[in-house]
Parts: structure tokens; C-alpha cells; sequence
């Protein structure tokens, strides 16, 4: 069977992020090169945090997906340099996190600046500015905990990494 | 000593002080003060074991003796851990485990910016993508020293005091050995007078923020770089290491 890189991309296009259902993998930026050579399919992806544990998952999903494809000669490596930003999230998938009702990364200020205003993040449900930020931390690691004071509900906000 | 053994060494050093303090901080996993903390320590744990499973991946490949992290994480002796008593002190009140952690990531930052231009690729690449988690920590770390010592009498008062017992420990954070200078003298690892000029910045900072004061006792505390523990690694570890010595090779 012969199959192109672009058919590849594709069939990554139906992989999601267990914890974000709405992202692809492709989306999430975490797909850094598909290559093809002599038959064999090569797949390099990068970590989003470290202790991520949706990131074995991820790898199962693109196996099994591969495999619901009869592709069967693949080697998918891990590589964490250079190290995956929110930078690499798809205009797409800023919206399709939007949709979900998850506050997508904003543009913000290098975090090593302590004590820096903290950054305006709109409500992802009402759109209003006047929100904030409950903790940094939310319910898994690339989120954070937010909540609009206009329409009064909490919301999760994809934080901005880099 | 080889450059091999002494970058053994050195990572080792640098993974065993996120395994230990992630392992520490994993303990409040449902059992923060507030839910907000709960959930942030033990975000800050989990970033910490991914730093630790990436350091003692390395350590692995350049070990004789154990092949994977998980064989360095589960079982080794405690005298072959070669963290910093710091990380292994217990989580004690919300002060304690704040201040540990302010101290620790205060370091950290530093030295993890440096990293990123050591000669050596693995630990280079580490250095880069621990960072931007690192990040997050000490702004979290600084922002509860501020709201703590500038908060109530009674909060001034508690953190004032796990600064007067922690700090003591700190000190460690700058060891250095034969290890190390080899390894400096290769570009492998950075000096540690900029990093800890940046360190005491920090410090004095954030602390006048808080309104707390540094401790006049200069008394210092150290061994655990050479794999001598305080009493509180014995119990850290039985708990770690049950399952793995339990049930030999045992995965999830």
C-alpha cells in the first residue's frame, strides 16, 4: 500500500487530546514532522508538559489509529527540543477551544517577571474582559482556573506557555 | 573521575531534587488546605516527576548499574540519593511547604536558564522544557510567600518561622564537588555565582514583599548531595518504593 505524508496528516486529524476531545493532536501542535522513507512511516511528536499523563495515551490513540489503517511499518519518536509552546496551537484549534467553552492562550508576558499584572483572558462563555483569575492551576496541567465576574461562571483557560 | 561518572553524578543530582520534592508535594493530593492548593501542588508535583523521569532517563543511559528511571527511582538505597536535604524536609503546615518550595524554585529558575546553553544536548534540551514549568512554580511559590507574610499576625508569624528553620537548608542548593567543577570546566554546567547573585535577588525581593526577614543564625545544614539524609528519607522512600519492591517490575 502506498500512502502519502499529506494522508498521514489526515489520519492525525482524527487523533484527539483525551483530556481537550475538541483538539486534534494536530491542532495541539504536538506533531513536529511526518515523513515517509522506503514504505515506513516516521512520526516525531513532542510532549506538551513532562508529567502530562495524556501523553501515553496520545501515542496509543496514533497507534491504534494507524492500525485501523492497516499501516503497519511506523516508528513514532518522542523529541522535547525544541520545547512545544501554546505558540504551535492552530488558529483552529484556538477556536475549537473557544467553542468548548475553554478560554483559549492569550498573548502574554514571559512568566518570569513575578508579580506582573496578570493577563486579561475574555470570557469564553459570554466574551466579557471582566474576568478572573481563581488559580493558576486548574484541572489538568495546561489549564488554569478563571471565572467571569460579568456572567458569573467559572471557566477553564488554556494557559499561554512559552 | 571521567566526565561520564561526574555527569552521572550531576544528574542524578538534579533529578533525585524534582523526584523527592514531587513526591513530597504529591502527599497533599487531597489533603491541600483549600481545593485551589490542592490542585496546584499537585500540578506542580506532576511537572516536577516529568522532570525527574526525564533526568533519570539520562542517568540511566549513563549508568552501568541501572538501566531504566524507573530502576533509579524504586531501587536505589537511601544513601544513593543525592538530593538536597531541602526537598526532603516534611510539607509540615501550608508555610512550611510554601516556603520549601519558594526557596527551591527561586534556584531553580536560574539555573535551569543556564542549562539551556550547556555543551551537553540531553541536558540542554531538559533544561529548555523544564523551564517553562518552572515558571509557573516560583511565581506561584513567591505570590503565597507575599500573601502569607504580609497577611494576618498569625500568618506573618508561622512562615516567618519556616523561613528561620528552612533557610538553613538552602545553602545545599550551591554544592559543589569535584563533580561539578569538571563538569563546569567543560561548559557541561554553568558556574554558580551569577545564578546564585540571581538566587539572593529573588530572595530579598519577594521577602520584602512579605515583610519577612532573613534569619541572623548562619547555621547550615547539608549531606544530602553526598547522600547523607536527614531521619525523614527513610519514611519518604518506604512509602515511594513499597509498590516497586512489593512487586518487583510492576507497571501501570
Amino acid at each position: 500500500m502506498v500512502i502519502s505524508e499529506g494522508e498521514i496528516w489526515e489520519l492525525l486529524e482524527g487523533v484527539f487530546d483525551p483530556e481537550v476531545p475538541v483538539l486534534s493532536v494536530v491542532d495541539l501542535g504536538i506533531i513536529r514532522s511526518v515523513s515517509i522513507e522506503k514504505q515506513s512511516v516516521y512520526i516525531t511528536i513532542t510532549p506538551t508538559y513532562i508529567g502530562c499523563p495524556a501523553m501515553q495515551t496520545i501515542e496509543k490513540d496514533i497507534e491504534s489509529r494507524f492500525a485501523d489503517s492497516k499501516i503497519n511499518n511506523y516508528k513514532i519518536t518522542t523529541s522535547i527540543s525544541p520545547a512545544w509552546t501554546t505558540d504551535w496551537m492552530s488558529k483552529k484549534g484556538r477556536e475549537k477551544l473557544k467553542a468548548y467553552g475553554i478560554a483559549p492562550p492569550q498573548n502574554e508576558p514571559d512568566k518570569s517577571s513575578l508579580f506582573a499584572h496578570p493577563v486579561i483572558v475574555p470570557c469564553p462563555l459570554c466574551d466579557s474582559d471582566d474576568t478572573k483569575m481563581i488559580s493558576q492551576f486548574g484541572s489538568t496541567a495546561c489549564k488554569g482556573h478563571y471565572q467571569c465576574n460579568k456572567c458569573k461562571e467559572p471557566f477553564d483557560y488554556f494557559k499561554c506557555f512559552r | 573521575m571521567t566526565t561520564k561518572e561526574a555527569l552521572y553524578k550531576y544528574v542524578l543530582r538534579l533529578g533525585d531534587d524534582s523526584l523527592i520534592l514531587g513526591q513530597r508535594l504529591s502527599e497533599l493530593c487531597g489533603h491541600g488546605p483549600i481545593l485551589e492548593e490542592d490542585i496546584a501542588t499537585t500540578n506542580i508535583s506532576l511537572d516536577l516527576i516529568g522532570q525527574a523521569t526525564l533526568f533519570l532517563e539520562y542517568a540511566g543511559s549513563l549508568s552501568n548499574e541501572f538501566k531504566t528511571n524507573d530502576e533509579l527511582a524504586f531501587l536505589r538505597l537511601e544513601k544513593d540519593y543525592l538530593n538536597v536535604l531541602l526537598v526532603e524536609q516534611p510539607n509540615g503546615h501550608f508555610g512550611d511547604t510554601i516556603m520549601r518550595q519558594f526557596l527551591f524554585d527561586a534556584f531553580r529558575l536560574p539555573l535551569l536558564t543556564k542549562l539551556q546553553d550547556s555543551k551537553d544536548n540531553t541536558l540542554s534540551s531538559i533544561a529548555e522544557k523544564a523551564l517553562k514549568e518552572t515558571k509557573y512554580h516560583l511565581r506561584h511559590s513567591s505570590e503565597w510567600v507575599v500573601r502569607l507574610g504580609d497577611g494576618t499576625e498569625e500568618s506573618h508569624h508561622k512562615i516567618q518561622e519556616s523561613l528561620n528553620t528552612l533557610y538553613r537548608y538552602s545553602h545545599e542548593l550551591f554544592f559543589v564537588d569535584e563533580a561539578d567543577v569538571l563538569l563546569q570546566q567543560e561548559a557541561i554546567i554553568p558556574e554558580l555565582d551569577d545564578i546564585k547573585s540571581q538566587w539572593s535577588q529573588t530572595i530579598k525581593d519577594v521577602l520584602e514583599m512579605a515583610t519577612l526577614s532573613l534569619p541572623t543564625n548562619n547555621w547550615k545544614f547539608e549531606g544530602g548531595r553526598m547522600g547523607r539524609h536527614s531521619e525523614h528519607m527513610g519514611y519518604l522512600l518506604a512509602e515511594m518504593q513499597y509498590m516497586q519492591r512489593t512487586y518487583p517490575n510492576m507497571e501501570w
